[in-house]
């Protein structure tokens, strides 16, 4: 029971600490200090209080995208176990909702983006949809190895599976794996090499840029559920990457937290020294993801014969 | 036996439903009244049977001879019967009310009898096709039901499109039908009879046989890549009330025709479920790919009904694949989820054309690159619509998701998970089901964004508004039950069970939906999804009471003269996806020249037309037409000359088998 207390709020509480970690790294990276580690917590905090501005063009679309994307996404966090402990809600079959309320989330965002009428917005919503097109197929792939694997088809067994029976002969489809849910997690939380969060007004964004009309506490929903997506992702990909857990069950709590910050420290080192792909080019990063995966199962199911 | 009977009384009701409206005036409303009056009174009396008939514990039947020299008048209901009966009693009878105002017989006075006669045969024959025990008498049904598509569909039969969209449906549903009598044939020499009893001890050559020509001929009918060529121009050119009922209904007439000869059939070999898991998957993605092309509103929706009778083969395949397999759980898994996606379809197909009328009706166009805005105006339709959208893309919570669940389920299970090797080649099946709802989300998102959200884009829709009740009440019918079948999708699952139990010959135990896939869990999920939502937007509201909101403009980034016309339309919403899909799709599109420093006014367009309609058939037909019209000199339109053809070819026959040619 206090094992899934602490997954909720750490679920609700830690999303944005990861923004400040990435942030502070690309900082470093270019010699500046940097903004402080909560400071999305201060910004959303700050969002909360002020007032909005509505588009006239707008209905109920504009409010209720932010909204039904949150509650999609932390719903879809709810499935995803921590470390060696189970998630709150685990039932056969998890693993496919875990998929479409993430689809769920994307309906609503491209949806209201569109409500707006701005084509920026339509831009970013038409690049949104497109590459979840792409990233879909990659996703499922990887539930397929996950599910060969442990013999079970909810993300609780699916997940713990890497640790607990662990073999060389595995190895290999884990690692396209992981390699292939990386790029997923880079593209579906919207950071380079796919998209840039810090840019405003360039032709090429597509999270930032549908989101430009909502202000106030929308947006800092937005810049939650974002950081929450990232979040969820993150812990879905620790289970593939570091398949090991700590002796005593209670250490594994602070052992997932610093995997969590290591890996977005990653990510910050990826946003450093990488630039973003031209616009054309993202879907073959895509399609590589999907090739990972789809030789992953491939490799498993020649295992398994 | 009284079940029975009331089901043929509504059989019979709705079959004649149109014709008292043809003895009166052709303006007269009180026809169609009277017609759709009748449609409500066959569907009652139908669903009591129905009811009546699933307390029943042995199938009821009944066989009355008649003076063909084949076959009998032979009807059964079994549960796979009334599963498909249901969806027909309902959806035509929901769509008469919706014409009374959508289509008035006053404002189509050369037309509006012929409509009314044929809808209501449609309905009627569906259900007889359904019921059939009878070999003879499926295909006099069928092909009742065909032809009365045909004369509900080209309704507007002053329109050249039309017309050719009439004649594609009419030489497709005919070439359809001519595999289905060589089936029947087939089937009738090697079972004995023209009964459509299970006929497991027929040789494995013949039983593949007819599964493929069955596959064929029920697939015109049902869409499948690439036999689905009739289906857009079709459905976007009928009334929207008989679309809803083409695409809601009739379509799963031809999946009924699949689930009908393959549960008769022994099902010993993988490749049967194989090719229907390829078949699916093929028709599921280039379906939803060819409707992202679309800019005609009711193409679209036609062409994700194609994905929607690709995802129920998926389903279908997996189950043929459970029966060579001997593992129930992948028949429960597969047939439950393709019967369920079956029914959900019929709902939010129909919805989505019925919303589609209300929206050419108000605005008289069906190109959605010239509408936007609409839910300023119609308010109502829109919120409909994003009802019909949501569970269409299969999410969550709403009904598509449901069923959606239960073919993953079934098609992870393939990995071997329930123990044993499984067939783990059939679980990739998952990844185009998960690339269709994701290009579903596109396609969908796109439709509703062009059509309602934005700015007006032309001065079509100035006039614009909600429709009337009689049109609404069918909508708001259709979305309840979206959302009553997505949040609670155990109400389905008796009828569901059963059904399988019929198809598979299998005892109950085995095939329990329920203990392989927890369906109890998306009620919950789908509960709390909503709570959630209801909560979060009651405290935004309440926070937003004491903060300033201001209303202005769409942020147009400095730009200080935004028109409607800058917004992204529908058609370069879905660029990208129809460039990376050019190699099915084909897109054609002209791109003027910009030559001089200031280039004179011109025009682009793109446009994604059917491709194997336009590259592959209608090539062939015009070469056919070019270079075999020598063979007219056999047709001399005289009846004694074709008997003498006959004669002749009798003649050469006795002469070979006198010679022991065989």
């Amino acid at each position: 029971m206090i094992d899934k207390i602490i997954h909720i709020l750490l679920l609700l509480i830690l999303p944005p600490l990861l923004l400040g970690v990435i942030n502070r790294t690309k900082a470093w990276f270019a010699g500046r200090k940097g903004p402080p580690l909560l400071q999305a917590y201060y910004d959303i905090v700050k969002l909360m209080r002020r007032g909005m501005v509505i588009s006239r063009t707008t209905t109920w679309v504009f409010v209720a995208g932010p909204v039904i994307t949150l509650v999609a996404v932390a719903l879809a966090g709810m499935l995803i176990p921590v470390s060696s402990f189970n998630a709150p809600i685990s039932f056969t079959g998890d693993l496919i909702l875990f998929a479409y309320l993430l689809g769920l989330a994307r309906f609503f965002t491209t949806a209201a983006a569109l409500d707006t009428g701005s084509p920026f917005e339509g831009m970013g919503a038409a690049r949104e949809v497109t590459f979840g097109c792409l990233a879909e197929p990659a996703l499922f792939f990887a539930f397929l190895v996950l599910a060969k694997i442990s013999g079970a088809l909810n993300l609780n067994t699916m997940l713990h599976s890497p640790a607990l029976g662990f073999s060389a002969a595995l190895a290999a489809p884990l690692l396209l794996v992981s390699i292939g849910l990386f790029i997923v997690l880079l593209a579906e939380s919207c950071r380079i090499p796919v998209d840039d969060p810090n840019t405003h007004l360039e032709l090429t964004m597509i999270h930032e840029v549908m989101v430009l009309d909502h202000s106030g506490p929308l947006l800092g929903i937005i810049i939650y559920s974002s950081a929450l997506k990232l979040y969820i992702l993150g812990t879905l990909l620790l289970h593939l990457i570091t398949p090991f857990e700590a002796g005593v069950a209670w250490l594994n709590w602070p052992l997932f937290v610093l995997e969590l910050v290591t890996l977005a420290v990653v990510i910050g080192v990826i946003e450093s020294v990488m630039a973003r792909l031209r616009m054309c080019h993202v879907p073959y990063l895509l399609v590589s993801s999907l090739l990972f995966c789809g030789f992953g199962f491939i490799l498993l199911v020649r295992y398994y014969q | 036996m009284l079940s029975l009977w009331m089901i043929v009384a509504a059989i019979a009701v709705l079959c004649f439903s149109g014709l008292p409206a043809c003895l009166m005036p052709s303006r007269s409303a009180a026809g169609q009244r009277l017609a759709m009056v009748l449609m409500l009174l066959g569907s009652v009396i139908g669903l009591s049977g129905v009811a009546l008939s699933s307390r029943e514990l042995i199938p009821p039947a009944l066989s009355l001879p008649w003076s063909l020299p084949w076959g009998e008048f032979a009807i059964a209901i079994d549960a796979v019967s009334t599963f498909f009966l249901l969806p027909i009693l309902i959806v035509p009878a929901l769509g008469s009310i919706y014409g009374m105002s959508y289509w008035k017989q006053s404002e189509h006075p050369e037309n509006g009898r012929r409509l009314v006669l044929a809808y209501g045969l449609l309905a009627g024959s569906m259900a007889l096709v359904v019921i059939a025990h009878d070999a003879i008498l499926f295909l006099l049904a069928w092909e009742v039901m065909a032809l009365a598509a045909f004369f509900a569909a080209t309704a507007e039969d002053d329109n050249p499109e039309v017309c050719r969209a009439g004649w594609v449906y009419l030489i497709a549903t005919h070439v359809g039908t001519l595999c289905l009598i060589a089936m029947f044939a087939l089937w009738g020499h090697a079972t004995g009879s023209f009964a459509l009893n299970s006929a497991h001890g027929i040789p494995a050559g013949a039983a593949g046989t007819i599964f493929i020509l069955s596959l064929i001929g029920f697939g015109f009918k049902a869409g499948i890549m690439p036999l689905h060529i009739w289906l857009p121009g079709a459905h976007a050119n009928a009334p929207s009330h008989v679309s809803a009922v083409m695409s809601g209904v009739m379509l799963k007439i031809g999946v009924y025709g699949t689930v009908r000869i393959t549960a008769l059939l022994p099902v010993t070999a993988e490749w049967w479920g194989g090719t229907l898991l390829i078949v699916g998957a093929v028709t599921g993605v280039a379906g939803i790919a060819f409707a992202l092309g679309q800019s005609d509103l009711k193409r679209i929706l036609a062409y994700s009904s194609i994905e929607n009778i690709g995802i129920i083969m998926i389903g279908l395949g997996l189950a043929l694949l459970g029966r060579a397999q001997h593992q129930p759980v992948w028949i429960a898994l597969g047939l439950g989820g393709a019967l369920l996606h079956l029914w959900n379809h019929s709902l939010f197909k129909s919805l989505l054309f019925f919303n589609a009328g209300a929206i050419i009706h108000a605005t008289r166009t069906r190109n959605i690159d010239q509408m936007g805005g609409l839910a300023k105006q119609m308010p109502r339709t829109m919120s409909l619509f994003v009802i019909g959208a949501v569970a269409i893309c299969a999410l969550p919570p709403l009904n598509g998701f449901a069923s959606e669940w239960l073919i993953y389920n079934g098609l992870f299970q393939t990995l071997g998970i329930a123990g044993g090797a499984g067939f783990p080649v059939a679980a990739i099946a998952a990844v185009p089901l998960a690339i269709i709802g994701a290009l579903a989300i596109a396609c969908f998102v796109r439709t509703l964004g062009a059509v309602f959200l934005g700015t007006c884009r032309s001065e079509l829709n100035a006039h614009a508004h909600d429709p009337a009740p009689s049109m609404l009440f069918p909508m708001i019918a259709m979305a309840l039950g979206c959302i009553c079948l997505g949040v609670f999708p155990l109400i389905a699952i008796k009828a569901l069970e059963k059904a399988a139990q019929a198809w598979a010959s299998l005892p109950a135990t085995k095939l329990s939906i329920k203990t392989a896939a927890p369906l109890e869990w998306i009620t919950m999920m789908g509960v709390a999804l909503l709570v959630s939502v209801g909560v979060i937007v009651l405290s935004l509201r309440k926070t937003l009471r004491t903060q300033s909101v201001r209303s202005l403009g769409t942020w147009d980034c400095g730009y200080l003269r935004p028109t409607a016309r800058i917004q992204y339309t529908a058609s370069s919403f879905g660029q990208m996806l129809v460039n990376l899909f050019s190699f099915i799709l084909w897109p054609r599109s002209s791109r003027p020249a910009m030559r001089r420093p200031f280039p004179a006014t011109t025009e682009f367009q793109s446009v994604v037309p059917d491709t194997v309609l336009e590259r592959l058939i209608m090539p062939l037909f015009s070469f056919a037409g070019r270079y075999i019209p020598w063979l007219r000199v056999l047709q001399q339109g005289q009846t004694q000359l074709y008997i003498l053809y006959i004669l002749i070819i009798v003649v050469v026959l006795l002469i070979f088998g006198s010679m022991g040619v065989k």
